[in-house]
């Protein structure tokens, strides 16, 4: 790896991601920084409200598990953590982030909290929604809003010598973007660069979805090792040019492929990749394959960032209700939907519940399948599963109760009976001009 | 020419922000491009998945890396937090389409 380039390491890409290749990359790596991205659309709103349960809480439930983990390799190494584990609580996240390191024995290390995403006092009832409408016309109960920030709100914190940042809602691949910044003194308005390091960010984020995760496809997409998966790192150059690597020894793949896949990972349109920080276009992107699991990226660009940030708006959901029952053998399809009929039919016409009601039959035409309209007769190992969504605990454990209620006076030949209740948030999408959100930073010392 | 799979011809991948979905699809093969892109077109996805796809969709070509990226407005039942289904993220999108069949050299 050339003098003068970075190497920043993706140790997680989800919530609830896996810790043991992150651990790996901390100890072997050679890592300038690693980056955990733990917030989605369902984890931030679960933030709220956990939050609103205990103000301790409404952050990553891993956090601690996971910096005990990888902290004393880190402070070993001079590997800055970057994460937005803080989720709704940014600050209580940093309290126990130093407390874990005071355990570790790690005294002087510091830990940066960078808020102000929460903009909840921001959102009015006439706030209009990008789904249409306004907060008032959901009819929902609000339950927390977050900004987008960007790499500017992480910059202080790294500029202040922080070694563990741990932010709210930021843009996944500002948390990489900003190291970049810090490393090579990228300026704001440098919208190339910012492009090419919001690629980067944006390769990274999702960790072992560009090693070989989320990728494999027996018979065509072959990948070994899927469960011992490395995780990733990119060796970044000053102008903004990567090379995507894993650890020798780990499982998984990084090749053309996986980088292609996730390169336009939720990507919208390639020429116009929106975040707080840029307009990243990734339409000239070259991918090529330099070694065994290494793989060049080149020619990201970038213009002017848009001049709004986007915001999640969360309401209350209700309550998730789910529940099923197992059919096998000949028939079974036929029995499983009979269920489903019986159920519909006695939540309607005996309770008059009125909510949208959900039948799957598991194994012919759940996951959006529906539209092969597959023959259920020649399945023989079928689960009826229904669903609804309710404000009404009531209506939610009514569901449960009468697809338990199969089990006697059902079809012929149901078991394996379970229906859970799940607390329930509804997200939805608004804007805020920039200047009306002031990141702010605190930091704390173990 | 013959009836292939699309699965055997490429890969894919689906994301989802909101009620859109989004599914990144690259030919193995570059000679296929050309096939592939005449085929599966916007249009055909609305078809083939009438009533599951809602709303518009917008195909973005990549050709130098033998790809394409739909972008299907309405696919997901609310979105994440608001489906009833199994797979609110609608991650198997990615599988459904490539369930779809091509003619190809």
């Amino acid at each position: 790896m050339p003098a003068d380039t970075v190497r920043i390491g993706g140790g997680a890409g989800f919530s609830a991601d896996r810790l043991d290749p992150a651990v790996d990359l901390a100890e072997r790596g050679a890592l300038d920084a690693l980056v955990f991205e733990c917030v989605g659309e369902r984890t931030l709103a679960f933030g709220h409200r956990d939050r609103m349960k205990d103000p301790a809480a409404g952050y990553n439930p891993w956090l601690e598990r996971r910096l005990r983990a990888v902290l004393p390799a880190c402070a070993r190494n001079g590997t800055t953590i970057v994460t937005n584990m803080g989720v709704a609580n940014p600050q209580a996240a940093a309290a126990r982030a130093v407390q874990v390191a005071r355990d570790l024995g790690l005294a002087g290390l510091k830990v940066a909290a960078v808020t102000g995403d929460d903009v909840t006092h921001l959102i009015r009832e006439d706030t209009r929604l990008w789904e249409g409408g306004t907060v008032a016309g959901t009819g929902r109960t609000l339950v927390g809003a977050n900004a987008y920030l960007g790499a500017d709100a992480i910059l202080p914190a790294l500029e202040a010598g922080a070694d563990v940042v741990i932010t709210g809602r930021v843009a996944d691949p500002s948390m990489f973007l900003a190291l970049l910044r810090h490393r090579f003194g990228w300026g704001e308005y440098d919208w190339p660069v910012l492009g090419a390091g919001t690629l980067v960010g944006h390769l990274l984020e999702c960790a072992g979805q560009i090693t070989g995760g989320y990728f494999a496809d027996p018979g065509v997409k072959d990948v070994q090792g899927l469960a011992t998966l490395g995780f990733p790192f990119a060796d970044v150059d000053p102008a903004g040019g990567a090379v995507i690597g894993k650890l020798d020894g780990t499982g998984g793949c990084v090749e053309p492929r996986t980088v292609k896949e996730q390169m336009l990972y939720e990507v919208h349109d390639p020429t116009a990749y929106l975040t707080p920080d840029v307009t990243a276009d990734f339409s000239r992107v070259a991918v090529t394959e330099e070694g065994p699991d290494r793989v060049r990226v080149t020619g990201a660009g970038g213009a002017v960032r848009p001049g709004a940030l986007k915001v999640t708006v969360a309401f209350d959901g209700g309550l998730l209700a789910e529940a099923g029952v197992s059919y096998a053998g000949p028939g079974a399809g036929a029995r499983a939907r009979l269920a489903g009929e019986v159920v519909v039919k006695r939540m309607r016409d005996l309770h008059g519940v009125d909510e949208t009601l959900r039948v799957d039959l598991v194994g012919v035409d759940s996951l959006h399948g529906s539209a092969h309209r597959p023959d259920p007769g020649a399945a023989e190992d079928v689960r009826l599963r229904c669903a609804l969504r309710s404000t009404d605990e009531e209506v939610a454990k009514l569901l449960l109760w009468e697809v338990e209620s199969l089990l006697c006076c059902g079809p012929s030949g149901g078991g394996g009976y379970r229906g859970t209740l799940t607390p329930s948030v509804v997200t939805c999408s608004a804007s805020l001009p920039r200047d009306a959100v002031a990141p702010e930073l605190e930091i704390l010392e173990a | 020419m013959s009836t292939r799979l699309l699965r055997d011809v490429a890969h894919a991948r689906a994301g989802d922000k909101g009620d859109r979905s989004s599914v990144c699809v690259f030919v193995y093969d570059p000679a296929h491009y050309d096939a592939v892109a005449a085929q599966l077109t916007p249009q055909r996805l609305k078809q083939q998945f009438a009533g599951l796809l809602k709303g518009p969709i917008v195909r973005y070509d990549l050709p130098h890396l033998g790809g394409f990226n739909f972008v299907m407005d309405e696919a997901l039942e609310g979105g994440v937090n608001a489906s009833l289904n199994l797979d609110s993220h609608g991650k198997s999108w990615s599988s459904l389409i490539l369930g779809l069949t091509v003619e190809v050299d």
